[in-house]
C-alpha cells in the first residue's frame, strides 16, 4: 500500500481530496443548516459551464470554474432567503447554465473524455499544479470559516435574533455563498459536477441523522467525508473502476447506514434542531 | 427550410420531439403544480444509470430508463412521505445512481459516445423505430392524463376534500410518478439526462405564470413545449449545435421575462390583506403530523 | 332552527371505538344528531374532533360499534355530505382561480376531461353567489384573504346540495369581523337548505347564538348537550380529569384551567 504513495499522482491525489473532503465536511455542515443543498447542486452545474467555457478558450477548467461559480456565488447571495423553496427558479436558472455547457462542450474537439472527466472527477489526473492550487483555495476556505463561524452558525439558526443583535446576515450569507462556490469548484476535480452533493451535502446529512450537538455534527461530518474519500481512492487503487464511483458509492452507503440505524434505534426525538431555514412548505 | 424535412432523420426527429413534447407539457404542468421539479431532477439522474446499464447490457438504453425511473418512482410512493427528510434521501439515491452509471460506462470500454447523447439527447439520431415507440409511449401517457385529468387536478389542488369526496388521492399518487416516469424516459431522448428541466419544467413554469386558469395553462404549456422543440430541431439542423442547447435556451429565454414581469404584476394587483393571526410554522407542523393530514402540496 | 319532520335521526353512534394503530381515539361514543341541527365539537388537539369527522365521511373504519348515516352505513364520496376542511395558507401564486376551486366541488371526482356543459358555469356562480363571493370568481386563490377563502371551501362543499354540513374548523386564523361573517353565513345557508351543520371549532363564543348543541370530546371521553349544559366546571372537569374552570360573563364562555 504505502509503495503507493511513491507515485507523483498518488500524492497529488491524496493531497487534494483531503483537502477537499475537510472543507466539505465543514462547508457542508452548513448547507444541511441552511438548506442550501439544491443551491449547492446548481453550482456545481454552473462550474460545468465555466470548465468547459474555460478549456474553449484554452485557460485552465479550474480558472474557469472559480471565476462562474463565485459570479453566480455573488448573484444567489443576494437573492439571498428568496431562493429557498424555489425549486422551479432554481432549476430554471441551472438548465440554462448546462445548456451553455453543452455548447461549450460540443464546440469543444476532445468531446467525450473530457466531459466525462468534467462531469464524473478526475481525482486521479490531477497535476501537481492544480492540487497546490486546491490547497491553497482550501486554506483560504477554512482561514474564513474559522473567522466567521460564530456569526454564521447564529445566522444560519436563527437570522432574525442574530440580525437583532447586530450580526450582518445578508453579508454573511453572500460570504457563505462565495465559500461554497469555492468549494464546490474544488471538489469538482475529485467526483465531477454531477456528484458534488455527494460529498459535500450528504456526510453532513449523515451526521444530522447520528447526533444533535452542533460540534460533534460538524465533527461527524468531515470525519465521514474523509473516510468517504480516503476509503473511495483506495478502493480505485485497487479496483478497476472510476475513483468517484467508490467515493460515491461509500458515502451513499454510511448514509444509508445511519438512516436504517436511526430507524431502528431511534431516540424519544421529535424535534430536530431548530430550522427555520429549512421548512419545506413555503411562506 | 422546407428542403430539411426531405431528410428522413428530420422527420424522424420531428415527429418524435412533436409527440413527446405534448406528453411533457401535459405532464409538466401537474409536475409544477404537485411541487415534484426536484423529484423529477432526481428521477431523470435515476435513469441515467439505467441507460447506462442498458448499454452495459447491450439493451436499447430505453428498456433501462424505463426500468430504472418506473422501480424508483414506485419506491418513492412506497416510502411516504417523511417531509422533513425527503429532499436529501432523493438526492443522494440520485448521487448514488449517478455514481453507478458512471461505472457501468467505464465497464463498456469504448462508447462514451453512448453516455454523451444520454446526457444530452440524441434526437437527430433517432431512428424509425425509436419513434414509433415514443409515439406509441407518448401516446399512452397522454390517454392516461386525460382519463386522470379531473381527479388528478382536484388532488393536486385540494387533497383533503378530493379524498373526502371518494378521489383514491395515494393512488393516483402513485399513478402520477410512474407517469413522470414513463415522460422522463421518453423527454431524455430529445434534451437528454441533464437538461430535463428544459422541457419538463420550463413550459410549463411558464404557462403558469401567465394564466391562472387550469385548461388554458397546460394547453400554453403543450403550445410553448412543441414550440421550443420545433425550432430546436430547426436551428440544429442548420447549426453544428446540439438541439438540447437550443431547447434549453429557448426555455429559459421565454421563462425570464415572463417571471420577472409576473412577479410585479402580482405585487400590483395584491388587495390588501387584513390582519389575520398565524400559528407558528413549527406548531403547525407539528400539528399537521399529530393529526396525520398530509399536506403535500409545494413541499 | 327549523325543526325538519324525517324518519329518525340523521347521524347515528353507538358505541363506537376507532383505533388509530393500536392507539384509542375514541372510545364507547354513542350519540344521536337530528336532521336541521347545529352541532359545535370541541376539544383539545388529538382529542378525535377530526376522526370523528373522517368516520362520518367514510374515511375512517370503526373497530366496533355502528354508524349510521343518512340512513345507511358511511361511505366514500357521499354526495349528500358536504365538506370543507380548514383553509390553510395557500401560496400566493398559486395557479387557480376561486371559480375553479369551487368548481372541483362540481366534478372534481369524475373519471376524464368531461363534456362541455352550459349548466356548469351557471352553478359554480350560484354557489358563489350563496357565499357572497361572485365578484371574486376570477380571482386567484391565494391572493384571497382566509376568509374569502374559506368561504369558497364552503361553497365547493354546497355544490351537491348536501344535507350534511361538516366544517372542520373554519374560524380558525379568523380576525373577529370575519368569523362573525363567516358564521352569520353558514347560519343562513343551513336555515335557507334545511341543512344539518358538524363544525369543529376551539371557541364557541362566535357560535353561541346559532348553536343547537355542543359536543365535547376530551381524552376519551366525551358530552353532548346545549352549550350551558356542557360548557360547565363540572362537565369540563370530569372530561379532562383535572380542574377546569369556566366562567360565564358578558354572555361569553371562559374557560380556564383547560387547552381548547
Amino acid at each position: 500500500m504505502l509503495e503507493l504513495l511513491q507515485h507523483e499522482f498518488v500524492r497529488n491525489a491524496f493531497l487534494a481530496g483531503t483537502i477537499v473532503a475537510i472543507i466539505c465536511g465543514l462547508v457542508g455542515y452548513f448547507v444541511i443548516l441552511r438548506g442550501q443543498a439544491f443551491a449547492t447542486e446548481s453550482l456545481s452545474h454552473v462550474g460545468f459551464t465555466g470548465a468547459t467555457g474555460a478549456a474553449l478558450v484554452g485557460a485552465s477548467s479550474l480558472v474557469g470554474m472559480f471565476v462562474l461559480t463565485l459570479l453566480s456565488g455573488l448573484g444567489m447571495g443576494a437573492l439571498g432567503r428568496r431562493l429557498r423553496g424555489r425549486d422551479v427558479e432554481v432549476g430554471m436558472v441551472l438548465s440554462f447554465f448546462l445548456g451553455l455547457g453543452v455548447l461549450f462542450l460540443s464546440l469543444y474537439s476532445q468531446n467525450a473524455t473530457q466531459a466525462v472527466s468534467v462531469l464524473f472527477g478526475s481525482i486521479l489526473s490531477v497535476s501537481r499544479q492544480d492540487a497546490l492550487i486546491t490547497l491553497g483555495a482550501g486554506l483560504g476556505v477554512l482561514v474564513v470559516l474559522g473567522v466567521i463561524f460564530r456569526p454564521l452558525l447564529a445566522a444560519s439558526i436563527d437570522p432574525e435574533v442574530a440580525e437583532a443583535r447586530g450580526i450582518p446576515v445578508q453579508r454573511l450569507s453572500i460570504l457563505f455563498t462565495l465559500l461554497l462556490a469555492v468549494t464546490v469548484s474544488v471538489t469538482v476535480q475529485v467526483v465531477g459536477v454531477l456528484l458534488v452533493f455527494a460529498l459535500l451535502v450528504v456526510p453532513a446529512a449523515t451526521a444530522e441523522h447520528l447526533t444533535h450537538r452542533p460540534m460533534s455534527m460538524l465533527g461527524l461530518s468531515v470525519a465521514l467525508s474523509i473516510a468517504g474519500t480516503w476509503g473511495g481512492l483506495v478502493l480505485a487503487f485497487v479496483g478497476d473502476a472510476p475513483a468517484s464511483f467508490f467515493i460515491v458509492s461509500l458515502i451513499s452507503l454510511i448514509y444509508f447506514s445511519a438512516r436504517i440505524y436511526r430507524h431502528f434505534h431511534s431516540p424519544r426525538r421529535y424535534r430536530e434542531l431548530p430550522h427555520p431555514s429549512r421548512e419545506v412548505t413555503q411562506k | 427550410m422546407f428542403n430539411l424535412l426531405q431528410y428522413p432523420f428530420i422527420q424522424n426527429a420531428f415527429l418524435a420531439g412533436s409527440v413527446v413534447a405534448v406528453a411533457a407539457g401535459l405532464l409538466g404542468y401537474f409536475l409544477v403544480v404537485r411541487g415534484l421539479t426536484f423529484a423529477g431532477h432526481a428521477l431523470s439522474n435515476i435513469g441515467f444509470a439505467g441507460a447506462a446499464g442498458a448499454v452495459l447490457a447491450g439493451v436499447h438504453p430505453v428498456y433501462g430508463l424505463l426500468a430504472f425511473t418506473i422501480g424508483a418512482s414506485l419506491a418513492i410512493s412506497l416510502l411516504g412521505k417523511e417531509i422533513r427528510q425527503r429532499d436529501i434521501a432523493i438526492g443522494v439515491v440520485m448521487t448514488f445512481s449517478l455514481g453507478m452509471g458512471i461505472l457501468f460506462l467505464s465497464l463498456y470500454h469504448g462508447y462514451a459516445e453512448q453516455a454523451y447523447s444520454i446526457l444530452f439527447g440524441t434526437i437527430l439520431g433517432i431512428s424509425r423505430v425509436d419513434v414509433l415507440a415514443s409515439a406509441v409511449f407518448s401516446l399512452a401517457l397522454i390517454a392516461i392524463l386525460a382519463v386522470l385529468a379531473r381527479p388528478l387536478l382536484f388532488s393536486s389542488f385540494d387533497p383533503e376534500v378530493a379524498e373526502a369526496r371518494g378521489v383514491p388521492v395515494r393512488l393516483i399518487g402513485s399513478a402520477f410518478l410512474i407517469l413522470t416516469a414513463l415522460a422522463i424516459s421518453m423527454a431524455v431522448q430529445v434534451v437528454g439526462v441533464l437538461l430535463i428541466f428544459a422541457l419538463l419544467v420550463g413550459p410549463a413554469a411558464t404557462a403558469i405564470r401567465v394564466t391562472a386558469r387550469p385548461g388554458r395553462a397546460i394547453a400554453l404549456a403543450v403550445g410553448l413545449g412543441l414550440s421550443y422543440t420545433w425550432l430546436g430541431i430547426l436551428l440544429a439542423a442548420n447549426s453544428t449545435w446540439p438541439v438540447s442547447f437550443f431547447i434549453s435556451m429557448l426555455s429559459f429565454g421565454v421563462y425570464l421575462p415572463v417571471r420577472l414581469l409576473s412577479s410585479q404584476g402580482r405585487r400590483r394587483a395584491q388587495t390588501v390583506i387584513e390582519p389575520t393571526w398565524h400559528p407558528k410554522e413549527d406548531e403547525t407542523a407539528l400539528i399537521e403530523l399529530e393529526e396525520g393530514k398530509d399536506k403535500d402540496l409545494h413541499a | 332552527m327549523n325543526a325538519l319532520i324525517q324518519n329518525g335521526p340523521l347521524i347515528t353512534l353507538e358505541h363506537v371505538n376507532v383505533n388509530l394503530g393500536r392507539v384509542p381515539v375514541l372510545n364507547d361514543v354513542s350519540l344521536t344528531i337530528d336532521a336541521g341541527e347545529f352541532i359545535v365539537i370541541m376539544g383539545p388537539n388529538g382529542a378525535g374532533k377530526t376522526t370523528l369527522l373522517r368516520l362520518l365521511l367514510g374515511l375512517v373504519r370503526p373497530s366496533s360499534g355502528s354508524i349510521q348515516v343518512l340512513g345507511d352505513p358511511p361511505r366514500r364520496g357521499n354526495p349528500a355530505i358536504g365538506y370543507a376542511p380548514q383553509h390553510r395558507n395557500i401560496e400566493a401564486d398559486l395557479p387557480l382561480r376561486a371559480r375553479d376551486l369551487v368548481g372541483f366541488g362540481l366534478d372534481g371526482h369524475r373519471w376524464g376531461i368531461g363534456r362541455p356543459d352550459p349548466n356548469r358555469r351557471a352553478r359554480i356562480d350560484q354557489a358563489l353567489a350563496e357565499v357572497d363571493a361572485l365578484d371574486l370568481a376570477e380571482a386567484p386563490v391565494g391572493q384571497l384573504s382566509g376568509g374569502e377563502q374559506q368561504r369558497l371551501l364552503i361553497a365547493q362543499a354546497l355544490l351537491t346540495n348536501p344535507k350534511l354540513l361538516l366544517l372542520d374548523e373554519p374560524l380558525a386564523n379568523l380576525d373577529l369581523a370575519h368569523q362573525q361573517e363567516v358564521v352569520a353565513l353558514i347560519a343562513r345557508i343551513c336555515q335557507a337548505h334545511c341543512v344539518t351543520a358538524l363544525l369543529v371549532s376551539h371557541d364557541i363564543n362566535p357560535l353561541l347564538q346559532v348553536t343547537d348543541r355542543v359536543l365535547f370530546m376530551a381524552h376519551g371521553r366525551s358530552a353532548i348537550g346545549a352549550p350551558g349544559e356542557v360548557i360547565t366546571s363540572q362537565t369540563l372537569t370530569q372530561l379532562y380529569g383535572s380542574p377546569v374552570e369556566v366562567i360565564q360573563a358578558l354572555g361569553r364562555f371562559f374557560v380556564v384551567g383547560a387547552e381548547l
